[in-house]
């Protein structure tokens, strides 16, 4: 019931704040802009001659790639600097004294929050997704061959950063920890590049770079999955062995181990984010 | 009433059950802030119904208190019962209202949405038209659809009040309740406190305004350093009133006169009685009546009466103590 209630108000601020407005602006213009650049795509003159159908799908799911990680980026740092001002912020502003003056358990307060956070976040990222899958399927006829598992393993990744943005909202300040969650996302994302490259160069040590960061925050890890979803399983043949080192490929689909620890990693990461709230002096 | 009916070792579930249980009764609180010492060993209770003020100097450890007492702080030792429940339990907060000396609320709902979410979060069914009256009652009731974003701070703090009055409370604290007030919004705070004490409610005020906690409380806790430096009721803590007269004439059988009513000191031809402290209001007009009786020329009779400023000066500088010794 408190859950609920404070999920509801989370929701209430993301919709009254400009945060709604400004992800929404910046969507629809990457949707226009993308929009305008797949439909450009189909009789494209290259040096090779002009870019067939079957030429402009592969591109276009590499394409689509590219844009659904800027998705993932937009909702990552919306994302993390909602969920830094939620905990962080109302305690700071002193918003949490009257609040948890109130018959509630902290860690009640805490799940409402995270539940409205991750509808928030997890209904952007599905439905931006989702317009861009049917702008590229309208401009060049590319349909991905699992997207419903894409855009599921792309809100699990907002669901991992916006725990990881709670648990460090609960601890530092509210402008630390959005910058912290964004600066960590970004570099699990260049160690899984900084991986592959050493995987397609067969450099073991440089590959565990990648291994271990995805083990460490599975931000990077869930986003390979997705784009594993995304993409025209073509593109990995036609791209060839050694593709490793391209960061908008993925080789193969999540294994279930995989997903089993990022669930946990959730789940102990809220646990920490719980244990340190319910400690903290308000 | 200086010393707070301690209520059984046994568990709060059992204290639950006796009606007269306090509506706060803390225990050896302790809180330190890194290596400075907040709040030492403070114990103190408010019974229902009773008005109680805590006061201070800044840096005392009121707000401190206060929030050990709601569970916002943990503290380092001691026990706290509110309404009769462990301040663990967060049921123990279910009739309490709190208004914080550091008073902000959700800028992006209106005043009305930020008392129904504090009347859910409370789990009470309060009705819209209670809630109105709520908004009313501290003088927002036109401005109840208006984000608390564009509020003035005397607004905030009239919309705290509300908050912390809109789910029944048997308890309210009240944390500077009138620091962003105008004159007006004082008065009507004392008003709302003594409406309040008149239902039965317990209220819990922490204020810099002495003439206000004098008006409004039943007694008074004053900390200093953290600690407990005096408490008791307001005539405990002010001492004996006391009548000043200035008489013509006065010969041995006046003084022996005056000596009978109390204590007498003489500046001239002014004369001091300290009063009886169960003085039933007799005492002065049958003194002037035997006085004139014997000849005595009455110019002046004034009542003496030390204010709660002086008195809490006087316990903050270590000056001598009234009726009761500060707990040290």
């Amino acid at each position: 019931m408190t859950a609920l209630t404070v999920a509801g108000l989370t929701l209430r601020e993301a919709a009254r704040r400009r945060v709604v407005w400004a992800l929404l602006v910046l969507t629809v213009v990457l949707l226009a802009l993308s929009a305008w650049g797949f439909s450009k795509l189909v009789g494209l003159d290259t040096d090779v001659g002009t870019m067939t159908s079957g030429e402009a799908r592969l591109v276009a799911s590499l394409l689509l790639n590219l844009i659904m990680f800027g998705m993932s980026l937009i909702a990552a740092i919306g994302t993390a600097f909602l969920a830094g001002p939620t905990l962080a912020g109302e305690v700071e502003s002193g918003q949490a004294l009257a609040l948890l003056a109130r018959p509630v358990r902290r860690s009640a307060v805490l799940l409402g929050k995270w539940l409205g956070l991750i509808a928030f976040g997890c209904g952007y990222v599905v439905l931006a997704g989702l317009a861009q899958i049917l702008v590229v399927r309208a401009a060049v006829g590319y349909w991905p061959p699992a997207p419903a598992t894409g855009l599921a393993l792309l809100a699990a990744e907002t669901v991992v950063l916006l725990t990881l943005a709670l648990l460090l909202s609960s601890v530092v300040s509210t402008m630390a920890s959005g910058i912290v969650a964004v600066g960590l996302f970004g570099a699990t994302w260049v160690a899984g590049v900084v991986g592959g490259i050493g995987g397609a160069l067969g450099n073991e040590g440089v590959e565990r770079v990648g291994t271990v960061s995805r083990i460490l925050l599975p931000t990077d890890g869930l986003w390979h999955g997705a784009m594993n979803a995304f993409q025209d399983p073509v593109a990995l043949v036609q791209m060839g062995p050694g593709e490793g080192g391209f960061p908008f490929l993925s080789e193969a689909p999540l294994s279930p181990v995989y997903l089993v620890w990022a669930a946990v990693w959730v789940a102990v990461v809220w646990g920490l984010t719980a244990l340190s709230f319910q400690r903290r002096d308000i | 009433m200086t010393s707070p009916a301690a209520p059984p070792d046994s568990a709060a579930g059992e204290l639950a059950g006796l009606p007269p249980s306090p509506a706060v009764w803390c225990s050896g609180l302790r809180k330190r802030y890194g290596r400075q010492t907040a709040v030492d060993d403070v114990s103190f209770a408010v019974a229902r119904g009773e008005v109680l003020g805590l006061l201070g100097p800044n840096g005392a450890g009121k707000t401190s208190v206060i929030k050990m007492l709601l569970g916002l702080v943990r503290p380092d030792a001691g026990e706290v019962l509110l309404l009769g429940r462990r301040s663990s339990d967060p049921r123990s907060r279910r009739a309490v209202g709190y208004l914080p000396e550091l008073f902000r609320y959700q800028p992006w709902l209106s005043a009305a949405e930020v008392l129904d979410a504090h009347v859910r979060l409370a789990r009470i069914p309060v009705d819209a038209a209670e809630r109105r009256d709520c908004l009313a009652l501290v003088g927002l009731a036109d401005r109840a659809g208006d984000r608390v974003g564009g509020f003035s701070k005397g607004m905030q703090q009239r919309l705290g009040l509300a908050v912390a009055l809109v789910a029944r409370p048997e308890l309210v604290v009240l944390d500077e309740p009138t620091s962003a007030l105008d004159p007006i919004g004082r008065v009507d705070v004392r008003d709302l406190v003594l409406s309040l004490k008149s239902r039965g409610v317990a209220v819990l005020l922490n204020s810099h305004l002495i003439g206000e906690v004098e008006r409004v409380c039943d007694r008074v806790v004053i900390l200093d350093k953290g600690r407990v430096a005096a408490s008791g009721t307001l005539a405990e803590l002010l001492g004996q009133r006391e009548v000043r007269l200035r008489l013509g004439a006065a010969d041995g059988r006046a003084e022996h006169r005056l000596r009978t009513a109390g204590a007498l000191t003489r500046s001239g031809d002014w004369f001091t009685v300290a009063l009886p402290a169960d003085d039933d209001g007799v005492t002065v007009p049958d003194l002037v009546r035997d006085l004139v009786d014997l000849g005595v020329r009455v110019h002046a009779v004034e009542p003496v009466r030390i204010s709660l400023e002086e008195r809490l000066l006087g316990i903050l500088r270590h000056e001598g103590p009234g009726t009761e010794e500060p707990r040290r």
